[in-house]
């Protein structure tokens, strides 16, 4: 194993997870974090897509990123990205359909994922394909991380369920407990955002902004 | 203009937000809004990219991927067109407003990767199969144009909106591990909320 995994390609995997994670820490990917979170099956669908994508095209990129002309490279990656997203979008509809509905738009949105576009720079275009492709393991988990605590509280807050389960007992319902309809509204997953960066940065002081 | 083209335009710019109601162009949207004026000029860039690469990603949609029914090579087809276009703003803008060009610096080549263009369109897509009767459907390239202009304005109407108030909160005192981002988020989660009243609207 240690010859598999260096300690940079560890840092690689692990530090989008934990601490500096692509969403909150390094804002990236918002849009998408926020739209599907709705629900939890659809959230998890997403982490997991974003992931195949960004570490499919970290490790293309990285190969090949001796031979692309530095002019015209984001129309490059945007082509590699966009044929990726494209085989993701299919496989979905083909063997998960009622997701893919539920996901409308976003799939065809991870091209736009500033997720990708910022990996690609700022790692596949100056490291080669191993330790690229753990870089967008990493990043995918960590933004698939995010998705799914926020999309855990909306959902249980919400609805009262848990991946379509039911989880609130009807006892509480019968005591007067009503789900919050708001929390599927757009505006609440702007707020558990804003408090799971408030946790992390109470945390992490050196996070915090001037 | 009829009625149905003009409650488009109304509906993309309050109820079908860009920002408030999808979430869309957000990483620029948190980037530049520090300050009205850059925001305003990003604005218009946005909501001219979206003009123009909206009716042509439509013509594409309707002309070439229809009938040669291979629509699943729209992905790599509107991000071409979108990252094509923006390459020509880019050079005009040089060209003729070398000031503007100095003032939005990266974001200008960056819209190409801006959730709201490539959202606007496959949302356009979306709603070319709707029927006639329904208020979201986009049945020509007048109504092309106009959810084009209305969803730019709206975001452009947005992003003015949050940098105004980032302004102003400068002065004021966040704890310390909301400032900056997480505060941020919260003044947009309360206006998205305060647009949430115009989802009632009949138009």
């Amino acid at each position: 194993m240690s010859q598999l995994f260096s300690k940079k390609d560890k840092e690689a995997l692990f530090t989008p997870i934990g601490k500096n994670n692509p969403v909150t820490v390094q804002v990236l990917g918002i849009c998408s974090a926020l739209a599907v979170t709705s629900k939890l099956e659809p959230a998890i669908v997403m982490g997991l897509s974003v992931t195949i994508i960004t570490a499919f095209s970290n490790l293309v990129i990285s190969f090949i990123r001796k031979t692309i002309p530095n002019r015209i490279r984001i129309i490059v990656q945007l082509v590699v990205v966009a044929a990726l997203v494209t085989v993701v979008s299919e496989v979905l509809k083909a063997f998960a359909y009622d997701v893919s509905v539920q996901l409308s738009v976003y799939v065809g949105l991870i091209i736009t994922n500033c997720i990708l576009m910022g990996r690609l720079e700022a790692y596949a275009m100056s490291n080669g394909p191993w330790p690229s492709f753990l870089d967008g393991i990493g990043n995918g988990l960590g933004y698939a991380k995010i998705l799914i605590i926020v999309a855990f509280f909306r959902e249980l807050l919400g609805s009262g369920t848990l991946l379509g389960f039911k989880v609130v007992p009807d006892s509480f319902y019968a005591a007067g407990y009503a789900n919050n309809g708001l929390m599927l509204m757009p505006p609440m997953a702007l707020i558990i955002l804003a408090c799971l960066i408030w946790y992390q940065r109470a945390k992490h002081k050196d996070l915090q902004e001037k | 203009m009829d009625s149905h083209t003009l409650s488009l335009f109304v509906r993309s710019i309050f109820v079908d937000n860009m920002i408030f109601a999808f979430f869309l162009g957000m990483c620029s949207y948190l980037a530049v809004s520090k300050n009205v004026k850059t925001a305003i000029g990003l604005g218009i860039a946005v909501t001219f990219v979206l003009v123009v690469t909206l009716p042509v990603n439509y013509l594409l949609q309707i002309y070439v991927l229809d009938p040669l029914g291979i629509g699943y090579l729209s992905f790599i087809l509107f991000i071409a067109v979108i990252a094509a276009i923006t390459q020509l703003v880019e050079m005009v803008v040089e060209r003729f407003s070398p000031s503007l060009y100095a003032s939005l610096g990266i974001f200008l080549p960056l819209i190409a990767v801006n959730c709201a263009i490539m959202g606007a369109s496959l949302f356009m897509q979306q709603r070319i199969g709707l029927g006639d009767s329904d208020p979201k459907a986009i049945t020509g390239i007048a109504d092309a144009i106009s959810y084009a202009l209305g969803s730019g304005i709206g975001w452009m109407l947005s992003i003015v909106g949050l940098a105004a108030i980032r302004e102003k909160m400068a002065y004021s005192n966040v704890p310390a591990p909301l400032r900056g981002l997480g505060i941020t988020f919260i003044t947009v989660g309360l206006m998205a909320m305060a647009f949430m009243c115009f989802s009632g609207l009949k138009i």
